[in-house]
Formats: structure tokens, sequence, C-alpha cells
């Protein structure tokens, strides 16, 4: 019982101290900023927003789509980590968790969110057509927030029961809490039969529902006839951008999860050697798919493709375009081979960059083709013949970004980031090996 | 050469009787449950009506009473049904175009188009600087396999079965994806309160909701518009505004099932037009297969140059009149 009572002191959820303060402060203040706006833009309508007839849309489709390719970590670290009998994902596994269910939950808020008629929801369902991409994204979304929000919570169990007795005298609210939420959890065989085959159903389920969740997300594009979209390798090119970013989200929360909580002992320098070694070939695979979608096609391209490519490549959108390809994904690449950028501080500089790198790609992939028509852009005032979001869109934004990160705080602040119970089991198997 | 010019004017009547029966249509069904035949003096005069089983029949002009509402709430599947065994068509002659601008003007007027996005462009067009440049007016496709409609998540725009492609502005959500999904950059958005003033007041006096056949009027803010085919002229037997305002005779307007089409002076056979003119349409590679048909400027008789001194960048619309 000893190694758990040194777990359950490190790893049991402890209070903010002032530096938490100040984060969640700044938080909320960003998040009611968005939240004004979003009023002003309800009540004004979207003429708000930059958007217009040609950039029909803007930072709200493409930060949504940003959202589905964090979300992905969960599938990748959880579900295919676990089928390929990798146990090193242990300490990883609940913050991977927590930041699918934020980023899943946040992406189906932001869709409504460039919705001109929000009040309108319903008819999404009422009037719902199933060729359209968009109900297909009406399915797959609720889906993946229920499947990801099992995957947090089923394996979660044990440990609420012991933060339940550990909260008991402490703070005995908070320990009922726990109790209500650990679901009478005892430990019991049965119980742990029924939590194992759970666990491993939904581990399972999360992988198609992953891969169809980005896939659709990708074909809300391809679907369309549009220069930059209607591309055949969209699909796995969203797949292969979703692992960058949701890796690389990953490894910048638990950089910051593993300082301020002190858990040196349990995020140790070999798991940020792994995920480095993960990023990596996540960007290399996604490379491959960006030389489909932009190289290969300057060999035959038409004319509607060639000008998109050049405004790419060498027109107004190259700085973005290589700073997203180079800084990225190209240079992360070339810095994971090494052993010393795969320490946990360079990682998180890395992380950081390909997580930002990974949002403004969202929006190269967006603006670029809106701003090049089948037919010339003409009839409309000149600031129509651009983009640029507007502060509107920016707070709203921004405030989405705030709301994720609010999310992920408060579940870190109350749940253990470190599995207790399944860390307590693993050495216990450990030292028994020991002994034999 | 006169057989055939007899022809077309034989046709052309047609046409536009059926579409004048058509219009008396929805006026004679109320007209005509309310008939009354006590207490009115017969004026000898005969008036045709189209009777509610299709036929043509003749009643004293004396039993002719006004409708007592024009606007009726038409119901909605009939609407999305669309007129019975009639298919829309439109032909651009392009070799005619000097961007007059006219078209755009009535479109404009008559749809109360109030934001800066006309429904109805004239491009200044040149594909290749060795190749010459023209004028061409473009409107929404009302394409047969319509991109927009396949991506619609609620069935707000729809194909008709007379070939209209139309909004439901009471349904659409705002999610723009009809509009990323046209080829031809055809919708617009309203993107905030559509200031159409005086129309929207006497729309909501005579409780004339928004609706497809009456041009999506008054406009909705979050919703997308477009070019309509003015379902709401067709039912009266006139033709689209743009059709009638173009003094060059640009546009054609008519009816593929009757070979048909006009530009009020001069009615033709569609077929055989398209044919002699070497008809084609926008992108016919996307497979869209529009019901806008376009013939070639070639031969035009004004210098393109001359359209140049009603070109502008961009020109907002004429606000209606306050009043």
């Amino acid at each position: 019982m000893k190694i758990q009572d040194k777990l359950l002191n490190d790893l049991a959820p402890r209070k903010f101290d002032k530096l938490g303060v100040i984060w969640i402060s700044i938080l909320v203040l960003i998040i009611i900023a968005g939240i004004i706006a979003y009023i002003d833009q309800i009540i004004k309508g979207q003429v708000v927003t930059n958007m217009r007839d040609y950039a029909l849309w803007g930072i709200y489709i493409s930060n949504f789509v940003f959202f589905v390719a964090t979300s992905f970590v969960g599938s990748v670290i959880v579900a295919v980590l676990r089928l390929t009998h990798n146990e090193w994902r242990t300490p990883l596994v609940r913050v991977a968790e927590i930041i699918t269910l934020a980023s899943i939950v946040m992406a189906g808020i932001t869709i409504t969110l460039d919705m001109a008629r929000p009040d309108r929801l319903l008819n999404l369902f009422i009037y719902a057509r199933i060729q359209s991409p968009i109900t297909w994204d009406v399915i797959i979304i609720p889906t993946t927030i229920a499947i990801s929000f099992l995957l947090l919570y089923f394996p979660l169990l044990p440990d609420l029961a012991i933060l339940k007795d550990y909260f008991k005298d402490k703070k005995p609210r908070l320990s009922r809490w726990y109790g209500r939420f650990s679901l009478n959890w005892k430990g019991s065989d049965t119980q742990k039969a029924i939590q194992t085959k759970s666990i491993k159903i939904i581990a399972i389920m999360i992988v198609p529902i992953g891969l169809m969740l980005q896939t659709i997300d990708a074909w809300l594009f391809s679907t369309t006839y549009r220069i930059g979209w209607d591309s055949t390798n969209m699909g796995a090119y969203f797949i292969a951008g979703a692992v960058v970013a949701g890796v690389a989200a990953l490894i910048v929360v638990l950089y910051v999860v593993r300082r301020t909580r002190k858990l040196e002992e349990y995020i140790t320098d070999l798991h940020f050697d792994k995920l480095g070694k993960l990023l990596a070939l996540a960007c290399l695979i996604y490379l491959y798919f960006n030389m489909n979608e932009y190289i290969v096609p300057t060999y035959t391209p038409t004319k509607g493709e060639e000008l998109h490519l050049t405004t790419l490549l060498t027109g107004s959108y190259s700085y973005l375009f290589w700073l997203v390809t180079i800084g990225g994904l190209v240079l992360p690449v070339i810095l994971l081979l090494f052993k010393k950028g795969r320490k946990p501080l360079p990682m998180f500089f890395i992380g950081l960059v390909v997580v930002i790198g990974s949002w403004w790609k969202r929006y190269i992939i967006i603006t670029p083709t809106l701003l090049h028509p089948f037919l010339p852009i003409q009839g409309v005032p000149e600031s129509w013949h651009h983009y640029f979001p507007s502060l509107h869109e920016w707070l709203i934004t921004v405030a989405t970004l705030a709301m994720a990160l609010l999310i992920i705080t408060i579940l870190v602040r109350y749940l253990p980031v470190v599995p207790i119970q399944r860390t307590a089991d693993e050495q216990e198997k450990l030292n028994n090996d020991i002994k034999h | 050469m006169k057989e055939q010019d007899k022809n077309a004017k034989n046709s052309r009547r047609n046409f536009l009787k059926k579409g004048i029966a058509l219009g008396a249509f929805s006026a004679t069904a109320v007209a005509i449950a309310s008939f009354q035949k006590d207490g009115v003096e017969e004026t000898g005069e005969k008036v045709k009506l189209l009777s509610p089983d299709g036929e043509v029949v003749e009643i004293d002009k004396a039993y002719v009473k006004p409708a007592q509402d024009l606007h009726l709430p038409l119901d909605k599947d009939k609407i999305r049904e669309g007129i019975p065994n009639r298919k829309f068509v439109m032909v651009i002659d392009l070799a005619r175009c000097k961007n007059a601008l006219k078209c755009v003007d009535a479109c404009n007027k008559h749809h109360h188009i109030t934001g800066k996005n006309a429904w109805l462009k004239v491009y200044k067009m040149q594909e290749s600087k060795d190749t010459a440049p023209y004028w061409m007016p473009s409107t929404c496709q009302h394409c047969d396999q319509p991109a927009c409609v396949t991506v619609c998540p609620v069935d707000a725009t729809f194909k008709r079965r007379d070939g209209l492609v139309l909004i439901d502005n009471e349904r659409c959500v705002g999610c723009r994806f009809c509009m990323a999904a046209c080829p031809y950059s055809a919708r617009v958005f309203n993107w905030e309160q559509p200031d159409q003033g005086e129309i929207t007041m006497n729309m909501d006096m005579t409780q004339h909701g928004s609706t497809p056949e009456h041009a999506g009027l008054p406009s909705i803010k979050g919703t997308v518009d477009k070019c309509d085919f003015c379902p709401h002229a067709i039912e009266k037997g006139e033709l689209p505004h743009c059709v009638s305002a173009c003094p060059n005779g640009v546009f054609y307007f008519g009816d593929k099932y009757e070979d048909t089409v006009t530009n009020g002076d001069e009615t033709l056979r569609l077929g055989k037009l398209l044919e002699d003119k070497a008809g084609y349409r926008l992108m016919e590679g996307l497979n869209t297969q529009p019901s806008v048909f376009y013939l070639p400027p070639k031969d035009r008789s004004d210098d393109f140059k001359d359209g140049l001194k009603d070109y502008n960048e961009f020109q907002s619309v004429e606000k209606p009149e306050e009043s």
C-alpha cells in the first residue's frame, strides 16, 4: 500500500497556485470578450466578420478544422498505442483523452459560430439530408463527443473511488462528488471485468470514429468543385495532418502539466523521447501528403490550378505557406532527429511551433482556394477580393481556443492527470517481477 | 422564310398565352370560387380563363372580380414542385452584349437588391491575352445537376421539375456550403439585415412571408440569395426582368419542351438557334448541366471597347428611393 500513498500524494488533484489563478482569470477574460463579440455578431449579422461572398468561409472554419485535428490525439495515443502494445503510454493517456474531449467539444461549438442562423440549428435535424457532408458532421461530432467522454470516463472509475477515500476527511464535499462519479466502484472482479471490456470496446471504436471524423472534415471541402479542395488526396491528407496537430498539442500540454504538477518522476524524458519520434514520423507522413497536394499538380496544372499553386508557392500566400511548411514541419523533423532535440524543454518549443503551424496550415487550406473561383472576381468592392479576419473574428476565435484551454485546465485540476490505479498496478507488477 | 417567321410568331404567341393563362390561374381560382351569378349584369364581353382542371374557359367579364388577396401563401410543396410540364431555359447571346447594364439595373430594382452583391453580373472576360475580350452576363445557371443542392444540409435550396433552382430563405441555416459548392459564384449572402425598406413593411402588412416563388422577398439576414429566373414574372406570363430590360436583345428566355425561346422581339426555335450559332454552356466539363446557354461572341456589332464606358470595377446597387 506504500506505493499507493506516494502515488496519491503525487497525483491527487491539487488546488491552483497563484500562477494557476492568474491563468484561469486570463482565460475567463478572453472568453468573456469572445462572448460579447459573438452576441454583437448575432445582433448585427456576419457583416462584422471580414467574410464576404467570395471569401465565404474564414477562420471560424479553419479553427474548426484545427480543433477536429487536435481531437485525433485520443485515437492515436490511446487506441493505436494500446493496440500495438506500447506500454509506455500509461502516463500520457489521460492528458491525451482530456485534449481529445476538450477539442471535439470545442469543434462542435466552433462550427455553430460560423452558422449565420444559429436560431435554426434544429433544422439540421428536422430537415436533415443524408447526402450533405454537413449532415455527416452533425452525426459524427456528437458521436465522437460521446465516445471521447467515455474513453476518459471509464478508465477514471477506480481513480475516482480512490480519490473519494483520499478526500474523505480533508474535503468531504469534494469527496462526495468523486463518490457520485465513481458509480459505486468497489474494485470487485465483476466490476473490473465489465470495465476492462468496456474500455476495450471504446478504445477500438475510437479508431474508426476518429478516422471518419477527420475524413468527413476533409470531404466538406473535397465534395466541392473548388480548385485546391477538389482532391482525392484530402481524406488521407487531413488524417496525417491531424496526427501532427494532435501529438504536438499533447507534447505542449504534457510539458506544462509536468512542470506545474512536478511529475518528472512519472512523465519522464523517455516519454518525451518517444513522443518526439512519433511527432517526427507524423510530420514526415504529412510532408509526403503535402507533396502529393502541392508539388505533383505543378506538372499538369490547369489554368485555375496554376493560379492557385503560384499564389501559394511564390505569390501572396507564399510567406505563410513556406513558414508553415518549413517552420512547422521540415525544421521540427530535423531537430527531432537529434537526441537533444527530444529532451522535454526543446520538445515543448517544437511542439508549440508545430501547433501554431498547424493552426495556420488550416487557414492556408481554406482561404486561398476561396479567392480563386472559376469565374473572375468582379462586381464587388475591392475589399471583397481579399480576406483577413476582423476583430470580431479574432476575439471569437481566440475565445474558443481559451475555452479549450479552460476545459483542459479544469479537468487537469480535478482529475488525476496520470492514472493512479493503473500506475500502481504496473509498479506492483514490476516489483513482483524483480522479486522473482 | 415567311413560313418560318409565321411559325415563330405563332409559337411565341402560344408561349405567352400559356403564360398568361397560368398567371391568371391563381387569381381565378379564388375568383371562381366566390363566383355568384345573382345580381350581375352581363356585359357581353368575354374573358379567357384557365379553369382549375387546366381547361381554357370563357366567361363574361362581369363575373370576374379581383381576388381578395393575390399573395395567398402558396402551398409549400407546390412551390418546391414547380410548374408542371415546363422546362425553363435561357440563352445569352454574347455577340450582342455591349455592357449596357440595363439587365443588372432591372434585376436589382425588381428584386429590391440593396446589398453590395448583385445577383446578375456582366463579366469583363478575356480568357487569355491572345484571345478576344467580350462581355458576359452571368446569372444563376439553374443546373440540372446542381452542386449547391447536393450539399445543402437542410434542403433549403432545391431543384424544381420546371428547371428552377430556388432557395427557401425561411429554412436556410446560413452555412454557405452551397456558395462554396457553386462553380459559377452565382450565390450571394445577406451578411446583414437587408435594408429593403418599404418592401419589407408592405409584405409584413399583407402577411406575405418570404417565399422562393416571389424572388425570396423580403430577403432575410443570414441566408443565401441568388438569381431565381423570376418565377413571379413567369407566373404572370412575363419574361424575366433582365430579358425584357435588355436593349440589345441579348437574353432569350423560354421553354425547352416547346423548343422555343424569345427575347421579347423575336421568337426562335431553341434547338436551331443553338445549332446555328454553336451554343455552349459554361464549364460543360464540370457536368453540372446548366439551363443557361451561351452563344459565342462572334461577329459582334459593336466594338468591345464601347462597353468600357459603362464599366466600373464596382458600383454599389442603387438604393430604392425612400418615400
